[in-house]
């Protein structure tokens, strides 16, 4: 019997291979869909954790009320021992202190003589201890144009296109005016040694990185950090995480009302981060399941008119004598057959395009010119784990709740009647 | 004892908001052996009753009784039984499965039996020598003539030795040739296996085939006449 059902399937072109086509096709959509607006959304939302805002931020109260401004005078002082209690606290976060500055790049001639001038972004990091994750976190080497990374205290990185606009190389000296952690200006010197592109415009339109201690010794801020960021097990930002630890942490600190009392912040909690998070998770949400809702109603639809269009071979096997629940049962197996398959071919193909996304990415870098917020220029997909056994949602489920349904057919009616429709 | 008692049989069916009658009280038995006829103009109610007497429908007053079952008080379960162990139905539009061989839809009946592979293979080879289609046992429907397409029809019906075949307007559409074809390999099975053959018909063909010839009209048994053997002799 088995072996009479699966020939019929077999040979049954419409009734095999059409199915599985259009489950696929749908499958796949889905599949590659998803991983598309997770690469896309997750990679914006991680590009700006990795760069300035963290999974988590820890900062003064006051330099928190004006975060924007990266006001460093307000920065913690005893950045060590609280790296220190963070790390003992939440032993699951990596968390690395972080200056960020703003200051003038000013390219000397070989007279000395001011050759070109530009408002830098800087960004002091661990470039240089042992233990340093800060590297290879904001992805330095695969970003290194020309020249080497940073070896020794007193060199610098700049971003290519503003050594492009200043008109320096590798080897060449340049001078940071910025103010100290005091208020009064400072001067340091710097040995640039290698170029890089973020592939992120608003980062790479005036990056300098520097080892957090030269920053320090700029800007006088001896044993401070103008901020200590966290970053979550796993390399992905989860909203309910680190929200939990920043109220967690908030809780010890709630009674101080000093300026210089640390404060913890998630990325969802910082400036428009928030917004954009939960339009993150909002589109995700419903893009998908508009995707996997269509998905669904279209297949569930194939399940059903492939189903009824069989009430005559129903008719004719209940004539035989076969029973009703035996017919009925058939025909959910065979539709769950067509689902499993249809998915798993669906997946296999949306999870290779979504790979070769991940992988290749898209570049958009022409249209994302002067964008103020933080965006990848390359488009990728993010293949999650969810991806694996979404399109059994609107493969298997739907397929088999059509085929349940247009089955219901074999119960109401009257046997007599399947064969009106079949002479029909 | 008789193959099938019809006792004050009705049947209704529901019609907008009233009832339609489709039979009316038929009363009628039919012996072991029989090759009869259910003859009368279209609408005159002969599906109904063979679908009764094939236990694909149930009668809405009285009771046909077939082999010992009272069609009206059997489950689905018990139907499917009897229709898997006893009966044959044959088509006017043959009803065969479109992607299965010919030899497959012969064979259907004996794998819903659970009967072994070396008997079915036996049961199926007889049933196609019957109708005379061995050599196209591995046809599929769509490549055979619709004189052919019966002939398969009829092996399936037959291949498990049914006591009763049903066939609703067999030679519906066929030309006269193929008809007299398919009505000689089932008189000589009736004769050969003494099947007991029910025809719905209201083709002359058939008709001159029959041994006994119901008449129904509107709904009731108009006449029911036995013809002497002299007269199909002539025929
Ligand atoms: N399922 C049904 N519902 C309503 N009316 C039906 C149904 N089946 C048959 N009838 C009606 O019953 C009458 C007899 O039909 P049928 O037995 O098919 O006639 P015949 O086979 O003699 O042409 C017809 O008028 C037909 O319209
Ligand atoms: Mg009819």
């Amino acid at each position: 019997m088995i072996k009479f059902l699966v020939k019929g399937l077999l040979r049954d072109k419409s009734r095999s291979q059409m199915p599985i086509i259009v489950v696929a096709i749908g499958v796949m959509l889905t599949v590659f869909i998803h991983a598309y607006i997770n690469g896309f959304m997750g990679d914006t939302i991680e590009l700006n954790a990795r760069f300035s805002h963290g999974h988590l931020k820890v900062m003064t109260k006051g330099y928190a009320d004006n975060m924007s401004q990266t006001p460093n005078d307000l920065a913690l002082l005893d950045s060590d021992s609280l790296l220190s209690s963070l790390q003992r606290e939440y032993p699951t976060v990596a968390w690395v202190p972080r200056i960020q500055f703003g200051g003038l790049v000013d390219a000397p001639d070989s007279t000395g003589e001011t050759r070109a001038q530009g408002p830098a972004m800087g960004m002091g990091i661990d470039f240089l201890s042992s233990a340093s994750t800060e590297v290879e976190r904001l992805n330095i080497p695969k970003s290194l144009v020309r020249g080497r990374l940073i070896q020794n205290a007193g060199e610098a990185l700049i971003s290519n296109l503003f050594a492009e606009k200043l008109g320096v190389v590798p080897g060449d000296v340049v001078t940071l005016i910025g103010s100290t952690m005091n208020g009064s200006m400072s001067m340091y010197n710097f040995t640039i040694v290698g170029t890089i592109a973020f592939g992120a415009e608003a980062l790479d339109r005036g990056a300098l990185i520097v080892d957090i201690e030269d920053a320090r010794y700029a800007l006088d801020m001896q044993n401070a950090a103008g901020e200590v960021l966290g970053f979550l097990e796993g390399g992905f930002y989860s909203d309910e995480d680190a929200i939990a630890i920043a109220q967690q942490f908030n809780a010890l600190h709630a009674d101080s009302s000093s300026e210089y009392a640390p404060v913890m912040k998630s990325l969802s909690q910082q400036g428009n981060m928030g917004s954009y998070v939960s339009l993150l998770n909002t589109w995700t949400g419903i893009i998908s399941s508009i995707f996997v809702l269509a998905m669904a109603l279209v297949l569930w639809n194939a399940g059903l008119l492939g189903s009824l269009r069989r009430y005559g071979e129903f008719g004719v096997r209940l004539a035989m004598g076969e029973e009703k629940g035996h017919v009925y049962r058939t025909l959910i197996y065979e539709s769950v057959v067509i689902g499993v398959i249809g998915a798993a071919i669906g997946t296999a193909i949306g999870l290779f395009f979504a790979l070769l996304l991940q992988v290749y990415g898209i570049d958009i870098s022409g249209m994302m010119e002067g964008a103020a917020m933080m965006m990848p220029t390359v488009i990728k997909a993010r293949i999650t784990p969810v991806d694996y056994y979404l399109g059994l949602i609107p493969g298997l489920v739907s397929t088999v709740v059509g085929s349940m349904l247009a089955g219901v057919g074999i119960y109401r009616r009257q046997t007599a009647k399947l064969f009106k429709e079949l002479e029909a | 004892m008789n193959l099938i008692d019809v006792k004050n049989l009705s049947k209704r069916f529901p019609m907008g908001k009233g009832e339609f009658t489709a039979l009316k009280d038929i009363n009628l038995t039919i012996g072991k052996g029989e090759f009869v006829g259910l003859i009368g103009p279209s609408g005159s109610g002969k599906t109904t009753l063979l679908n009764i007497l094939g236990s694909l429908d149930v009668p809405s007053d009285g009771e046909a009784i077939v082999l010992g079952n009272s069609i009206g008080a059997l489950s689905a379960k018990q139907s499917a039984m009897l229709r898997k162990e006893s009966l044959g139905f044959i088509f006017q539009s043959y009803n065969l499965l479109q992607v299965h061989t010919v030899y497959e839809n012969v064979e259907f009946p004996l794998l819903l039996l659970k009967l072994p592979a070396a008997e079915r293979k036996k049961m199926v080879m007889d049933a196609l020598a019957w109708v005379g289609l061995t050599d196209k046992a591995k046809s599929k429907p769509p490549q055979l003539s619709g004189g052919e397409c019966q002939r398969v029809a009829i092996a399936r019906a037959m291949v498990k030795r049914p006591s009763l075949v049903l066939a609703d307007e067999p030679t519906a559409n066929l030309d006269a040739a193929n008809s007299h074809n398919i009505l000689k390999t089932m008189e000589a099975l009736n004769r050969d296996l003494n099947t007991t053959f029910v025809f719905a018909t209201h083709d002359e063909k058939v008709i001159g085939y029959l041994r006994r010839k119901i008449f129904l009209l509107d709904g009731s048994i108009d006449k029911d006449e036995v013809v002497e053997h002299s007269k199909i002799a002539a025929s």
